[in-house]
């Protein structure tokens, strides 16, 4: 029984930092695409992973569904965008990075988290 | 008129979702335009966007829906001030939802509460406790989905998106104590005894508490975003607009750059331009935080958004919609109240990593007890990793540097303090040196006539009148000061013939058959004038930092007029607050020496660096750098441009002129020291709110979740019961709000506001 239990807990540890850190969500390429639409819904940003190229113009179309008020901002802070979102208005942020690295764009409180990955 | 025309038509837009080629923009605008009532649709790819022109009846819904049929989503893009509408009833309609799930969870869940802690349920080996505790589970379902489904639903797509917040904590924590419960009842004599126990008042009361808190986070935050709705509220509906020579009010939205508009007394600017009729006295104290109003008249510049107080005038509108001086400062205001500065950092990476930790913390807490723990541990194992899971809270961590961030930046720009960049707010509080360009900073930077010294022969009116009709072909600052002055004095000019510039020197010309010279002293001695007791005179006025200037008629000298840029009346009582702040202050000029240390003298300054180019005011910067003084440098924006973006902080003082409002990290509004003053001190208290706010929220969690844990336990017999910490939890992200809300009744020392 004790080597059962503690076998259990031990995988659920290691399944919790497997999923959370180690394995990566889908990566929505907009290699072709210059306009990617991105809902708020529930936490999460829906596609969250964005790949894009150095240089190209993208717009991303925001549309927030989650009234809670976690969900009001999308802040790409170091590309010093910030974009307040209304309740089932859909905002477009047009962007062009011209250095290639990975960016992150959360909520105000970092609970909804994307990323946008730039590459040359 | 235009109201006939709109009436038969109207016009919308949407944006269209899950439209992928180009291929369904021909399909959708086909589709759209066979409705009947559509007189014209056009879908723009490139932004999703489609325009739809209709007779007026038509209701855009019928197009949403036929957007739909289609197997696209459209959704209607409201103009701004519908926008505002729509926002303010999806949050009512957020809030209210919220206060019924909380009000059904603490109906259920305060009388089951009660009844366990009387301890008058059944226990589970009765058919009689089975069958009501089977009931209590059952009704404690339902409210975990109709009060709690919102934890439920977003903890579980954000595991799909491998990540976790605060929906994930929620409903591991109630969603385990609920089956552990249910277990418990179906298969009661698998488990031990003492372990033979229901958790279902836990599960609701920990959904009531958590709702409870978001509301009240919720109502707290409300007053957070107020500086700007303020600014917001400031524009009119509406404006009077001469049109054909009749007054007509017309929505502000139609108002274009060139239109003449009347302002009654007591009515808001609509929007910015210059005054061509009428004057009035202005507060504009909502924008620049200056408290006086300001006289106006023809040619000056009045802003959307002041208030008019007593007269009637009529300005034309020269800057209409974004490009006014308030939109852009909501604009402005809105932007930086998002940023972050390096501080929130480090909270953003914990956060990031926070909610699997605390996971990892909750199963290693069950497996400690399960391992080394007491008797039931079965029931300790619950208790306690839902105790760690339930304390936790991410919010308050991710919510401590943002929310000071919005209240700090927003009482700035109460007081015409645009803070660009949290990082500015920052910076602002570890500043060691100001540096203070003169012009324009620490005077007014409009040179004015002083004192006028006539010769006995001759007397003020001649002076100024000879010298202003001299001057008026010239462009050079000082003329300016000579010609105003004769205009305020309504006097007027004289004939000029034969006028001559003399560069360095000065400038001559003949006035009714006489030469008359109007310069330097070196002028004066060019032309072998006796200067005599003047040139004392020129000497005490120069030691005052004021500018001599001889008037001479043929060989004759007819008096002197000293001019000078006056320094502002709050200039000294600012330098004062700001070497009380133990602030090194320095005065940065182009002027020579003995004028600078002269102002500097005026208004308590000993460091200056006096001939100084406009160009190596960055190199001087630079220089402080190097000592390693972290500077804060307050200049007009305008030539000094470089030095403000090389400074740790740059304070562009403008008074909202466009240049100002681009350069540097902090705008000021208001043409005074005072803002710098202030400034320094928002940014001060925001910082020490900031991180009061960081270490609440540190300390809560660091204490909170070992107590969950149990680890004094074994000391002192505490364990945390999780409905505890789920009150503790909910309270926690109040309190960050509400210590943030402080902020908002925090007034600068010296201000009379």
């Amino acid at each position: 029984m004790t080597i059962i239990v503690n076998t259990i807990g031990l995988v659920i540890i290691g399944l919790i930092i497997w999923w959370f850190w180690l394995s990566k969500p889908r990566l929505y390429s907009a290699k072709k695409e210059d306009f990617i639409e991105i809902s708020v819904k529930d936490g999460v940003y829906q596609p969250a992973y964005i790949q894009v190229e150095r240089n190209h113009p993208i717009t991303l179309r925001f549309t927030r569904s989650d009234a809670s008020p976690c969900a009001e901002f999308v802040i790409f802070n170091s590309l010093n965008v910030s974009q307040q979102l209304p309740v089932n208005q859909p905002i477009d942020i047009k962007l062009k990075v011209e250095k290639s690295g990975e960016y992150e764009f959360t909520c105000q409180m970092g609970m909804y988290r994307g990323k946008l990955i730039v590459k040359s | 008129m235009n109201n006939h025309s709109m009436q038969e038509k109207a016009s919308y837009r949407f944006a269209i979702t899950g439209a992928t080629c180009a291929s369904c923009v021909t399909k959708i605008e086909n589709k759209i335009k066979a409705l009947p009532g559509v007189l014209n649709a056009n879908m723009n790819f490139a932004d999703r966007t489609l325009a739809v022109t209709t007779e007026s009846t038509l209701s855009p819904e019928l197009i949403t829906e036929t957007i739909k049929q289609l197997g696209y989503n459209g959704i209607l893009i409201p103009d701004s001030e519908q926008g505002e509408e729509i926002k303010k009833i999806a949050e009512l309609h957020y809030f209210q939802s919220l206060k019924y799930k909380t009000i059904v969870a603490t109906v259920i869940g305060l009388p089951l509460f009660i009844l366990t802690m009387l301890n008058i349920v059944p226990t589970l080996q009765t058919m009689m406790g089975f069958w009501i505790n089977l009931f209590l589970g059952l009704a404690t379902l339902g409210v975990l989905i109709y009060s709690g489904g919102h934890f439920f639903v977003g903890g579980w797509k954000v595991f799909r998106a491998h990540s976790a917040n605060m929906d994930t904590l929620i409903a591991l924590g109630t969603g385990i104590a609920w089956l552990y419960s249910m277990i418990a009842i179906l298969f009661t004599h698998y488990l031990p005894a003492m372990a033979q126990h229901v958790y279902f008042e836990a599960s609701v009361v920990i959904i009531a508490l958590v709702n409870l808190g978001a509301l009240l986070e919720l109502r707290a935050r409300r007053h957070t975003s107020q500086a700007i709705q303020r600014l917001m509220r400031l524009q009119p509906k509406t404006a009077r607009v001469i049109r054909n020579n009749k007054e007509v009010d017309e929505p502000i939205i139609t108002l274009q750059v060139g239109d003449l508009i009347r302002v009654r007394p007591g009515e808001q600017i609509p929007v910015d331009g210059i005054i061509v009729e009428g004057s009035s006295s202005i507060d504009e104290s909502m924008l620049t935080g200056e408290p006086l109003a300001r006289q106006k008249q023809i040619d000056d510049s009045v802003f959307g958004g002041t208030l008019n107080k007593n007269g009637s005038f009529i300005f034309k509108a020269n800057h209409v919609g974004k490009e006014t001086v308030l939109a852009q400062i909501i604009k402005l205001v809105q932007q930086a109240q998002n940023s972050k500065p390096a501080l929130a950092r480090l909270a953003d990476q914990i956060s990031a990593i926070f909610v699997p930790t605390v996971l990892i913390i909750a199963v290693l807490t069950a497996l400690i007890w399960f391992n080394i723990g007491v008797d039931p541990r079965a029931a300790y194992m619950l208790v306690t990793a839902m105790a760690v899971l339930v304390v936790a809270c991410p919010c308050a961590l991710g919510l401590a540097v943002p929310i000071s961030v919005m209240v700090g930046i927003g009482k700035g720009a109460e007081y015409g303090i645009l803070i660009r960049h949290a990082d500015a707010l920052q910076q602002a509080c570890e500043l060691t040196t100001i540096v203070l360009d003169k012009t324009g900073t620490i005077t007014q930077g409009q040179p004015q006539v002083t004192d006028i010294y006539p010769a006995a022969h001759s007397d003020a009116k001649e002076l100024i009148t000879l010298a202003a009709s001299l001057e008026t072909g010239s462009e050079h600052p000082l003329a300016e000061a000579i010609i105003k002055s004769s205009k305020i004095q309504g006097f007027s000019l004289l004939n000029v013939t034969h006028f001559e510039a003399l560069t360095g020197l000065g400038v001559n010309g003949i006035i009714n058959g006489h030469r008359i010279l109007l310069g330097n002293r070196k002028l004066m001695k060019n032309y072998d004038i006796a200067l005599d007791a003047w040139e004392k005179q020129s000497e005490e006025l120069a030691a005052q930092a004021k500018t001599p200037i001889y008037v001479a008629s043929d060989q004759s000298i007819l008096g002197i007029i000293a001019i000078a840029d006056p320094i502002k009346l709050d200039s000294k009582k600012a330098i004062e607050d700001l070497h009380a702040m133990g602030l090194k202050v320095i005065m940065i000029t182009g002027d020579h020496s003995a004028t600078a240390h002269a102002i500097a003298s005026q208004v308590g300054i000993q460091d200056v660096l006096a001939e100084v180019s406009p160009q190596d005011k960055s190199v001087k910067i630079a220089e402080l750098q190097a000592k390693g003084e972290k500077v804060g440098m307050v200049g007009d924006g305008i030539n000094d441009a470089p030095a403000l973006a090389l400074a740790e902080v740059g304070f562009a003082m403008g008074g909202g002129t466009d240049v100002a409002m681009e350069s540097g990290d902090i705008t000021l509004m208001r043409n005074s020291l005072r803002g710098v003053v202030d400034a320094i001190e928002i940014s001060q208290q925001t910082i020490k709110n900031m991180k009061q706010n960081l270490f609440g929220a540190f300390i809560y969690n660091i204490l909170g979740i070992p107590i969950a844990a149990g680890i004094l336990f074994p000391f002192i017999g505490l364990l945390l019961n999780p409905m505890l910490a789920g009150l503790a939890m909910a309270l926690s992200s109040v309190t960050v709000v509400t210590n943030a809300n402080r902020l908002r009744f925090f007034k600068p020392l010296g201000e009379s506001k």
